[in-house]
């Protein structure tokens, strides 16, 4: 077992939620067309308060703290806020579109030892990155932010939100990020948006495309590994919890919303009106949320795939049932194998969704794991 | 003889965890976890006390020579130096030359 599972389960024995991700605002210099927040400031957690809120994310145990927004600098405060956190001894990792990357700040994220950097980049050619973007001139920019931190030392993480649009310029960002010295990751999953308009999601992959990504090597590494049947399922996996969202890990909003996840729009508690460590150990939402084992799932428990699905909780809370399917995650399975989840045998089955649900509203790198005593 | 002084590096997370202290390079992204000794070790490294006063306080806590709990310190230090997450002087270390106040990062 790897130190950083050894780190993982001793978390979730003594309820310490290792991981936080806090957006400090949803405005943003870009309107990408797949986005899923709104980016209207609604009354931003002040600069005081987020330093009260790492000062309690730091004694609750949270070491891993990622930083985002919407534009996280395109708060005034931003560096004050990584200062801060940095101080708390977080290890902070930033998520930007690095528009706003001057030297200057580049030469600031690496004397405050942040950890890495990972930047949205959607197409290597600026037409169509720019288009998704909304913001002409984007790509040059970014780029240009980019390689402003690695010069100046900054890990960066180029992140490839893939969609119907740009599936086939996953090569050109491949190839930019490594003439860069950057790493490269992939995401294929499109949200709904935080108040439950679902209509980004036309810009989710089609079956088809997610069939070449999932059998192109040069995105998933071993296919053949990545597309294996699914393990038989055991007590095990029946006893298994879905993912780490409320349990090891969490989400805040810029307006002080505690969630399971980013992805996850369940809300547990808000810390301008509660002490974090209170919302996390006793929300009722969140108790709910930890009470789910594999075979408390109402479809997917007699489903094969259970012991290897990506099934995202958040994503089945938004279709209106935490303990149901995620859709997009059984045709992803689906597609990995070749083997019908249970949603495709008994439709049906998929159909039985709890209705009516108001909708309110991500490791670390490949890193080289020693432990020294 | 001269004596040592060790500091922790502004680039690394720290966390206490159950007892346990977890540390991360911002360097190298490698992961580390530390003894109940080597963590008595790390929150003491501030760049004003001196290694030979560190090694006393194991000495008083644990059952362990004076002998031992320098040899153990020093040898703990140079590996933390190597990856860059400790830093080593002979002289005390100021605060502003390891960033981030060093007594900040230790809770």
């Amino acid at each position: 077992m790897s130190l950083m599972q050894e780190l993982n389960r001793k978390a979730l024995r003594l309820g310490i939620p290792l991981s936080a991700h806090l957006d400090i605002t949803y405005r943003c210099n870009e309107r990408c067309e797949h986005c899923y927040l709104d980016h209207t400031d609604r009354g931003e957690i002040t600069t005081e308060e987020i330093r009260s809120l790492l000062g309690q994310l730091a004694d609750a145990g949270v070491f891993f703290l990622t930083l985002s927004g919407g534009e996280p600098l395109l708060r005034r405060d931003c560096f004050d806020i990584i200062e801060a956190a940095r101080a708390r001894g977080f290890n902070v990792k930033l998520k930007t579109n690095a528009v706003l990357i001057r030297e200057k700040e580049a030469q600031r994220l690496r004397s405050l030892g942040v950890e890495q950097v990972q930047v949205s980049v959607y197409s290597h050619r600026a037409e169509l990155h720019d288009a998704i973007t909304k913001l002409p001139g984007s790509l040059g920019r970014t780029l240009a932010g980019v390689r402003r931190l690695r010069s100046a030392g900054m890990k960066v993480t180029l992140a490839n939100v893939l969609m119907r649009s740009n599936l086939q310029d996953s090569a050109g960002v491949q190839a930019l990020a490594a003439e860069m010295g950057a790493h490269y990751t992939l995401d294929p999953t499109i949200t709904p948006m935080i108040d439950g308009n679902a209509s980004v999601l036309r810009h989710r992959l089609a079956t088809s495309q997610l069939e070449t990504v999932f059998h192109d090597a040069n995105l998933v590494g071993d296919v053949e590994n990545f597309c294996a049947p699914p393990p038989a399922v055991d007590d095990e996996t029946r006893e298994g919890l879905p993912c780490s969202a409320g349990h090891t890990a969490c989400y805040i909003s810029p307006y002080g919303d505690v969630y399971p996840c980013v992805q996850f729009p369940l809300a547990c508690g808000n810390v301008r009106r509660q002490p974090f460590l209170e919302i996390w150990q006793h929300s009722p939402q969140l108790a709910e949320v930890r009470a789910i084992r594999g075979k408390d799932l109402s479809v997917c428990s007699s489903c094969v795939h259970l012991g290897s699905c990506t099934r995202c909780p958040g994503l089945a809370y938004m279709e209106g049932n935490m303990r149901g399917p995620s859709s997009i995650d059984c045709e992803k399975a689906y597609v990995r194998t070749g083997i019908a989840p249970v949603t495709m045998q008994n439709p049906q089955a998929a159909a039985h969704r709890v209705p009516g649900l108001v909708q309110i509203e991500t490791r670390q790198p490949l890193a080289q794991l020693q432990t020294v005593s | 003889m001269s004596e040592t002084y060790v500091a922790r590096s502004a680039a690394v997370a720290a966390r206490l965890l159950g007892g346990e202290m977890v540390v991360m390079s911002a360097a190298d992204s490698t992961l580390f976890s530390l003894s109940e000794v080597a963590t008595v070790i790390w929150q003491a490294a501030d760049g004003r006390t001196p290694l030979s006063e560190i090694a006393r306080r194991i000495c008083a806590e644990y059952d362990v020579t004076a002998e031992t709990a320098l040899g153990d310190a020093e040898a703990f230090v140079t590996e933390l130096a190597r990856h860059g997450i400790l830093c080593v002087s002979d002289q005390p270390i100021p605060a502003a030359e390891i960033g981030i106040k060093a007594s900040d990062a230790a809770s």
